[in-house]
């Protein structure tokens, strides 16, 4: 009988599971994981440094290139951070929109992450399910920022600007006759907030549908059942956050022990999970799927009677309206020293957490007083998760490893940063 | 939320007083700062003393404080010379590889190392900071045996800043490329790199040269002293 050896094996950069460039170098007994160790940095980017070199409105642009499947929530953690440093008080219009479009986000994420790690593991169907969803948040996206991904909607002192009154339609072409065109634009003839409520209430419809493909599917529990488990004590170890730490049983969530913008307001629960496992994660994320439905409901119901304000009247940071820049050599003044200079920060630092749909996405910023970050440190919550992927994916067979990828909902864009 | 740091703030001072070398509070954030050599022993106290509790390393950073409070253009007499020209050249790569900055001798040690805790059994968070004495060899103690979450993290920082983790296992890079030189986050290391790679199809293969970009300014670093944050910078130096 020929003697039996460990062999290396690689796993990526180029492949369909690895979920962007992750250099996996496993240490294989036969099929069973003896040592996983993950090279990362092939899509590193120095964006904390990249962030030194410029006044800080600028690097709003590349926080949304971090976790580019969650753009707002990286958006969110940087502006918070600087306005914390200013100590500036945000309109609370601006709040419910953040809050808003931070729950869409949420709800951005969890899809492709529902959809990769089913595709991962052998569904098909829901990813193109989780993918019909996504197109009518991109939506929502576009119709407030004009891109449907790299929003920079959110801005230090408020957001950009405040929800438009009507949704782009369809136009008849080639390709969609008028019937068509009548369906497609039906949710779409009154403002942006009737759009998104349309879409409220379509949307747990939706995750019933994907929960009949996978909840009680003996596939899917197969493959996830049992998989990755992770001790509520290893988890505080490991770092994790988010997601990742309720599924292991720890209710810790930042909008509800830590609330930022008006989290404290909202009315939602914070599920959690009993075992650990792989399944265990799937369902908090598919409950906390639910969850942001409803505070987007919350969000709408307050948005359409209070309207007001969406950026802090100080035009030492945000800048002054286009007309009266044009009548007034104050605003004007404003003007061109906010876009060839920036503003300074006060000397200091600030460490700012929020919940991201990953986890706790954190930016320690320190100013020395310049219009540029002296240091950014960005706090990326799957940098923590892949870190433990050593650990979670050790006696595991090779197929269930492409499994715990899929679970730690790995993004390549925050890891290496 | 003000309350809980207060009660955090006479804990550390009554239970760590002896190695505590700064302890302040900025923006409802206390910030810790040790010596490298208590770091190890300081560390084990949060995470055990039941009062701290500190089951998470939430972050690990590290700083370079080269550069720290200079500016690049002063207002007083660069409306004259114009905006290019009144720009000092304050970083490295800025205008020219060959062209070191004025040198200027720091208050405290070059480099720090920042780490972020967070208890979620008492809900509240700490930064503790601790210098590198050996500003030309920058070491701390190791905490991977106390949070596995370090682990990365010290890697990381010491990819980026060259900072050694006395007996971190595994002491590797992380981020930078497989064989790669320098330390990129340091503030002498210039923004553009140093080398570039392109494909060669004379040689058939992948190949590093110097960097064919040339630096530039955008926007210079500009420090003004605002009226605004005095209220702020008074706070600070009262602490």
């Amino acid at each position: 009988m020929p003697e039996l050896r460990n062999y290396t094996m690689n796993f990526g950069p180029q492949h369909p599971a690895a979920h962007g460039v992750l250099r996996l170098v496993l240490e294989m007994e036969g099929e069973v994981v003896q040592r996983a160790d993950p090279h990362i940095g092939l899509l590193h980017r120095a964006t904390e440094k990249l962030a030194e070199s410029k006044p800080y409105n600028h690097s709003i642009g590349y926080m949304d290139r971090l976790d580019y499947v969650s753009m707002m929530c990286n958006e969110h953690v940087y502006v918070l951070a600087i306005e914390k440093l200013v100590g500036l008080e945000v309109p609370v219009r601006a709040q419910y929109i953040r809050v808003m479009f931070d729950e869409i986000t949420r709800i951005l994420n969890h899809l492709l992450w529902l959809g990769a790690h089913a595709l991962d593991i052998g569904a098909m169907t829901v990813f193109l399910y989780a993918f019909r969803e996504r197109e009518d948040l991109m939506d929502c996206y576009e119709a407030v920022s004009g891109a449907r991904m790299h929003a920079t909607y959110y801005r230090p002192g408020g957001v950009h600007r405040d929800l438009p009154a009507e949704m782009p339609k369809y136009a008849e072409s080639r390709w969609h006759d008028k019937k068509q065109v009548k369906k497609l634009n039906q949710a779409r003839m009154g403002s942006l907030l009737d759009f998104i409520e349309d879409f409220t209430d379509r949307f747990p419809g939706c995750v019933d549908e994907y929960e009949t493909l996978l909840t009680e599917n003996r596939i899917w529990k197969q493959r996830t059942v049992d998989i990755g488990i992770v001790s509520p004590e290893r988890a505080l170890q490991l770092g994790f956050t988010g997601p990742m730490l309720r599924g292991s049983g720890i209710e810790w969530d930042l909008r509800r022990k830590q609330p930022y913008e008006v989290y404290e307001d909202m009315d939602f629960q914070i599920p959690i999970g009993v075992n650990g496992d792989c399944y265990d994660r799937y369902l908090v994320r598919i409950e906390e799927m639910r969850q942001s439905n409803k505070i987007i409901r919350q969000c709408i119901e307050w948005l359409r009677t209070h309207p007001g304000p969406v950026m802090v009247d100080n035009h030492k940071i945000a800048p002054p309206e286009r007309d009266q820049m044009k009548m007034g050599m104050e605003e004007l003044i404003h003007h061109f020293k906010l876009f060839t200079e920036g503003y300074c920060l006060p000397q200091g630092e600030v460490y700012c957490a929020i919940e991201h749909p990953k986890g706790e996405m954190g930016i320690y910023l320190v100013s020395d007083g310049a219009n540029k970050p002296y240091r950014l440190k960005i706090r990326a919550p799957g940098f923590a998760h892949l870190a433990a992927l050593d650990e979670m994916s050790r006696g595991h067979m090779l197929a269930d490893v492409v499994a715990i990828i899929g679970t730690q909902d790995i993004v390549f864009g925050e890891i290496d940063r | 939320m003000g309350k809980r740091i207060h009660q955090l703030d006479t804990d550390l001072q009554r239970v760590l007083s002896a190695s505590v070398q700064r302890l302040n509070i900025e923006h409802d954030e206390i910030t810790l700062t040790v010596k490298a050599e208590d770091l190890a022993e300081v560390m084990s106290r949060l995470r055990d003393d039941p009062e701290f509790a500190f089951e998470q390393l939430v972050d690990l950073s590290g700083v370079d404080y080269l550069e720290y409070g200079v500016g690049e253009w002063s207002t007083h007499a660069a409306t004259s010379e114009g905006f290019s020209r009144g720009a000092e050249k304050a970083s490295f790569g800025r205008f020219t590889f060959d062209d070191p900055p004025h040198s200027r001798t720091l208050e405290t040690p070059r480099f720090a190392v920042v780490y972020h805790l967070l208890s979620v059994a008492c809900n509240h968070r700490l930064r503790v900071r601790a210098f590198c004495e050996d500003d030309n060899l920058p070491m701390v103690p190791s905490v991977h045996h106390l949070w596995a979450s370090a682990d990365w993290y010290e890697r990381e920082a010491f990819d980026l800043y060259g900072i050694i983790f006395d007996g971190h296992p595994d002491l590797r890079r992380i981020l930078t490329d497989y064989g790669f030189t320098g330390h990129p986050f340091r503030k002498d290391f210039p923004l553009v790199g140093h080398v570039e790679v392109r494909y060669d199809p004379e040689q058939k293969r992948v190949v590093y040269q110097p960097v064919s970009i040339e630096p530039r300014i955008t926007v210079p670093k500009v420090i003004r002293d605002d009226h605004r944050f005095e209220s702020g910078e008074e706070k600070e130096n009262d602490a």
